[in-house]
Parts: C-alpha cells; structure tokens; sequence
C-alpha cells in the first residue's frame, strides 16, 4: 500500500499498515514476539512484515514473556526502537518485571543516559468468546506505574495514529489492544504516516447533558448508548479517553464544567480501575460543577468468567443507558 | 539405550592457592603491564569496598553490597572487555567498573542514594547500570546482543549474574535465546558459594552451574574466579569467539563471598567462621601478590606505595562524594519521561513550592 492512499480497513489491519509504515521509515525499528513473523501474529497484526523486512527486523522469539519484555529493553537501550508483541493481555504478567523494574525506569535510573523507546503491544478485553487467560482488561495495573504511557485506540483510524505515536516516543508505551473491536468495524484510514497526539483524551461527539467517560471497547457500546439516548433527548458527550496514562484530566474537567453530570464507562473490574482514578479526579477538581453523583458503570469485580456467561460480565448498551437516566434523574 | 549426544564441561586452573603454576601459564602471563595492571586494580577496588563499608557504618553511605572475593574474576572482565565490547552488571561489579572508567565518586553516588551515580558514564556510555532485581541483567544483555548482531558489529557483550540469579527464568530464558539467536554474549556467572544465605547446593542439583550452558546449547566452561591468569584466558577466549560472531559462552567462576551480603547483612547467622577462613586461603589477590613476588615483580615497598596510593584516591572520592550536593527533589519528576507531560506538571509545582531553594 501506497502512501496517501485511502483504505477501508479494520483495526487490526490499522495496526499492520502502521506498522509497515514506520518500520519502512525508520530502520530503527524491530517487531518481535511469539509467532509474529512467519505466521503474521494470531490475530494477523504483523502479517506480511517478515516478507518485506526480513528475519532480521522482525522476529519469532522464544516462547517467553519475561524474555521478550527483557531483551526489548536491550534493544532500545542501542537505539532500536522494538515494538514487541504479548499475544494476549492475559500472558502479559510474566513480562511485568521487566516492564515494570526497567523498561519504565531506565530514564531515571541513568538520569537520561540510557531510555527505553519501546512498544508493548497486546490484544485485551473480551467478548470473542476465547478460553480463559485470553480475555481480561488489567489496564489499571499498568496505569499505576510511573513511567510508562497506556495507550488504548478504540477505532482504525486512532489505531494507526496511536500506533505510530507510540513507536516515535521515546518512552515505553503499553499499546492496548481491544480485540472485540479488532474486526468489528472497517473507517476510511489515509496511510500518511501522521501520528495522533498521546496524553490527550479524544471527544468523538459534543453534547449538554451528561459526559460519557469511556476507553477501548466500551467505546462501541456507548456512542450506541448515546445514540438511544439522543432519541430520548438527551445529548450525551461521548469521550475516548485512550491514553490512560498520563491522564488528560483536562479535557474530562472542561466537559464535565459543560454538562454537571459524568458517568464512566469501562470494562475492567471496577475495584482500583482507572475509573475510580478519574472519578477521584473529579471529585477533587470539578466537585462544585457537578450536579449528580459521579457513575462507575464496569466489569463486576470477579474473575472473567468462561465464554459461556462472557456477556453476563461485559458492560452493556442497556446498563450505560441506565447509569445516564439515574444521574440525569438527579 | 544408545547413546546419543556427549557432553563435557572443562574446568580451567593454573595457579595452586599459594600462587604457584600447576600448569605452564598461558600467554598473557608474559604481559608484564598487564599483569601489573591487574594486581593494582584488585587492590584499589578492595581499598574502596573497606572504605564505603566504613563510610556505611558511620551513616554517610546508604546499604552497601561488598566486593570481597570477585575482586579477581572482576579484573579479569574489565581486562578482557573492549572499550566497544557493552557491560550487562549486577550489584557486585566494581572491580569491573574502575576498568570501565567509572569514576570511584559516582560509585559510592549509586550507594549514597543518588541517581547520578549511573549517569554520567562517559567511558562507557552504553554500558547498562547496576542491576538490582537478580538476573533480570540477563534479559537485557541478549537485547544488546541482538542489536550488535542486527547491525553486523564486531562487538560482544558481557554480563554477570550471581548463583543465585542462575535459579531464575531470567537467566535460563536469556541463554537459551544466546543459544537460538547465536548472539555475541557472555554470561560470566559468579558462583560466589551464597545468595544471601542460601548456599549454592540448594540452588540447583547440577554438579556444576557451567554445564546450564549445554541445555541452552552453548559452550559452558568453569573456571577458578580467583586465578587470574585462568579467568582471563577463558575471557580472552570467549570474547574472541563472541565478537567473530561464532556465538555466546557460559562461564562459571567459581569463588566465595568473603563479606556479608550487604551492610544489612551478618553472615554469622549461617555460615562458620572455619569455612570463612579456609575461604581466605584461596584468595585470589593475595595469590597473585605470591605469584608477583616469585617472578621478581613485586616486593613491600612496592605493596606500601599502591596501598597508599589506592588509600589517596579512594579518600580523594570521598571528598567529593560528601562533598556532592544533593539533587532538587524535583528531580524526581524530571526523568520519568523525555518531557514531562501535562499530567506531572502540577505535582512538579507541588514539589518545587514544598521545598523551597530545591526547584532545578
């Protein structure tokens, strides 16, 4: 695919074609993980990368975590700029130490000698019906650690904009992936290599009464919740905050000083989820603007269920709609 | 059954614990300066662990971690690296360090609670800091490693990890990668008896840590870590290989922590003070100070003039590590990202305003 050229893509091949854009722009740049090059990825986000850049760029690793996370540390710490691939969030954790311990404190630890450009993508969320370990959303654990970026597009075009974003910070960025929304819709993506800002929240719709706080693939659900409630005639600001972490307390603040009213939407458990962070934020910082309680609506503060009772955890259209009426009703 | 694969892993000595040769020496035992070189910064780097030690009990230096008995297999990685080759520590490196051009006040920085300390590396600039969290060092030298290879350099990378770090994941996932990626590394593993108090026999049933090398399918060679001669041949050797691009080693230098852990540390509690002192018969400095002295290059007067030599520069770090002004607590926040974002601005007046004199 050429540059400039305009293409109906989904999400996942959002992420292929940035991927192939700025690893054709910056040899700096390596893709590495399990199953990634000569399978192109489970999900196929890698596909076709191997053929056009080589085994030496773009590498099927051992199967370990640990190691992957590890040896991207390494890696950018002689300028590459890998961009490592957890085949899913739920095998996410063996890597924690050495995201966690180096990758986000290497900066600070040689006070700016050495740092770490490095891209921690990983497919997240559920509703996809996978088995157990394939389906949880524990952005909240990363958001808490000093250091790093959480990064989470919710649609093609914020997928290829992000992504490239992310790959050009010179900090490590958790690269959040909802795989429900990976096919789940294609959006006209211009393949021109410009990136979309991090630490900003995106609003994709304006509206008076009440401002919808939502990320990754609770986005769907809710601009199909603020559709049913505009027919009731309620205007709902809808906001995608996608990068979690540093958090863009602004622009939540503007809106809600607009509206007085926010209910926040995620899929995670709600028990310290990055709900609760923006919750106490405006609590704190927009507490005299606010004319009803703020609302949580999230996943129960259980295990993920198997597939089979899947739905029954995930946030659902009726449940957003619910949370607006009742602080609406205040 | 047939027998389908043989493996072996050779053992390396040359001097007895007195200093005497067992064996002919290999060649670098004729480089007079060299050799020299060597004895000099074994006994600079066990004047600077008393001294930081000393400087912990009077409340001016933060917990220390004690070189005492890697003195040897460190000078042998210092000696053995190129200023090109790229270092992968842990926390009992110093003997290393003063050979890769550290400065002795931005090491005693790193253990008086200052970032600084692995900052400002200008002889060694890629050279990765010290490692904490055991073996995770291990992960990150094979991501060195795989850049040297991607980029076709004549370069290699060492990193060291204790016995204990051979019992994690850390440490078998990255030679076992060295071993599938062909990389320029080399683990010298320090077989020092102890992790903390755990003794080696608990860490694993291999007879030896070197024959881990076999499971990841790269050489694994041991070595006596307090002969320096043997040390440095087997490093000479690896190294070689290394930057030819013919692949990783596992080294296995075997020797005893003659200190505690750390200052936080008391090794009475499981150790005895008999296997101490046999420990102190195999020293590996004293062994080469014989060997020197039997080859008509050492004498006292020559020992008196390093000892206070050694004993003038550590004193000289000293001053200027006491005399090192803290950084503003503001820098806290200055080096989490390369610019800070929006979100940590605030918190960053905070800090500034509480502490009043310390904004940068």
């Amino acid at each position: 695919m050429s540059k400039g050229e305009l293409r109906d893509v989904t999400l996942v091949e959002a992420v292929n074609m940035a991927l192939h854009w700025e690893m054709e722009h910056d040899e700096n740049v390596v893709v590495l993980g399990e199953d990634i090059a000569t399978n192109g990825g489970v999900f196929r986000a890698t596909v076709g990368l191997k053929e056009k850049f080589g085994f030496k760029r773009v590498m099927d690793t051992p199967l370990a975590e640990n190691l992957i996370a590890g040896t991207s540390v390494g890696m950018a710490t002689q300028g590459l700029k890998p961009v490592a691939e957890f085949q899913f969030m739920g095998f996410i954790y063996a890597g924690m130490d050495q995201i966690v311990s180096h990758a986000a404190r290497m900066r600070n630890r040689t006070r700016g000698r050495l740092h770490c450009p490095i891209v921690y993508r990983a497919p997240f969320g559920g509703g996809i019906h996978a088995p157990e370990h394939h389906s949880e959303s524990t952005e909240a654990l990363f958001a808490h650690i000093p250091g790093l970026r959480v990064v989470i597009p919710s649609s093609p075009q914020r997928a290829y904009g992000l992504l490239l974003a992310a790959i050009r910070n010179p900090d490590p960025v958790i690269f959040l992936e909802p795989k429900r929304l990976y096919r789940a819709l294609t959006q006209s993506v211009e393949n021109n290599g410009e990136a979309l800002p991090l630490d900003t929240c995106f609003t994709l719709r304006e509206g008076d009464d009440v401002t919808l706080i939502t990320w990754g693939p609770c986005v769907m659900e809710t601009l199909q919740a603020a559709d049913k409630l505009a027919h009731q005639g309620v205007t709902c600001e809808v906001i995608d905050v996608a990068t979690i972490s540093p958090l863009d307390r602004e622009t939540l603040l503007c809106s809600v000083a607009k509206t007085g009213r926010a209910v926040i939407i995620h899929e995670a458990c709600r028990n310290g989820g990055v709900g609760a962070e923006i919750a106490a934020s405006l609590a704190e910082s927009a507490f005299l603007d606010l004319q009803a309680p703020v609302v949580r609506v999230t996943g129960y503060d259980t295990i993920m269920p198997y597939y089979r009772n899947e739905d029954a955890y995930l946030p659902n259209v009726e449940d957003i709609v619910e949370a607006v009426e009742q602080v609406i009703a205040l | 059954m047939r027998q389908r694969h043989e493996f072996h892993v050779d053992s390396t000595r040359y001097l007895d614990d007195h200093g005497k040769p067992l064996d002919d020496l290999p060649a670098l035992g004729g480089d007079t300066e060299r050799v020299l070189t060597a004895y000099r910064n074994m006994v600079l780097t066990r004047t600077f662990d008393s001294k930081v030690i000393a400087l912990q009990r009077t409340g001016k230096c933060g917990t220390y971690a004690s070189v005492l008995g890697h003195e040897v297999i460190g000078t042998a990685i210092g000696q053995s690296m190129a200023k090109t080759d790229v270092f992968v520590p842990y926390y009992r490196d110093q003997a290393v360090h003063t050979l890769r051009g550290l400065s002795l006040r931005d090491m005693m920085l790193y253990w008086g609670g200052d970032e600084r300390g692995s900052a400002n590396w200008e002889n060694c600039p890629e050279d990765l800091p010290i490692a904490v969290p055991i073996a995770t060092q291990c992960c990150h030298a094979v991501g060195v490693a795989s850049a040297i290879r991607i980029r076709g350099e004549e370069r290699a990378v060492v990193c060291c990890v204790g016995d204990g770090g051979t019992s994690k994941g850390d440490f078998l996932e990255s030679i076992n990668l060295a071993g599938a990626w062909h990389l320029p590394v080399v683990f010298v593993a320090i077989n020092n008896q102890w992790a903390i108090s755990t003794p080696r026999s608990l860490q694993t049933g291999a007879e030896t840590i070197a024959q881990k090398a076999i499971s990841a399918g790269i050489p694994g060679h041991a070595v006596d870590g307090n002969d320096y001669f043997a040390a440095s041949e087997v490093l000479d050797i690896a190294l070689e290989r290394a930057r030819g691009g013919k692949g990783a080693t596992l080294i296995e230098a075997v020797t005893y922590r003659l200190g505690d852990h750390t200052t936080a540390d008391d090794a009475t509690r499981y150790r005895t003070a008999e296997d101490l002192k046999r420990a102190w018969e195999k020293d590996g400095v004293k062994r080469l100070q014989n060997w020197l002295h039997d080859n008509g290059l050492w004498d006292a007067d020559k020992e008196k003039a390093l000892q206070a030599d050694s004993k003038n520069k550590v004193e000289k770090a000293v001053e200027e590590y006491l005399a090192t002004e803290p950084q503003p607590p503001t820098a806290m926040v200055d080096y989490l990202f390369e610019t800070l974002p929006p979100a940590l601005q605030a918190q960053r007046e905070r800090i500034a305003a509480k502490y009043r004199g310390g904004e940068s």
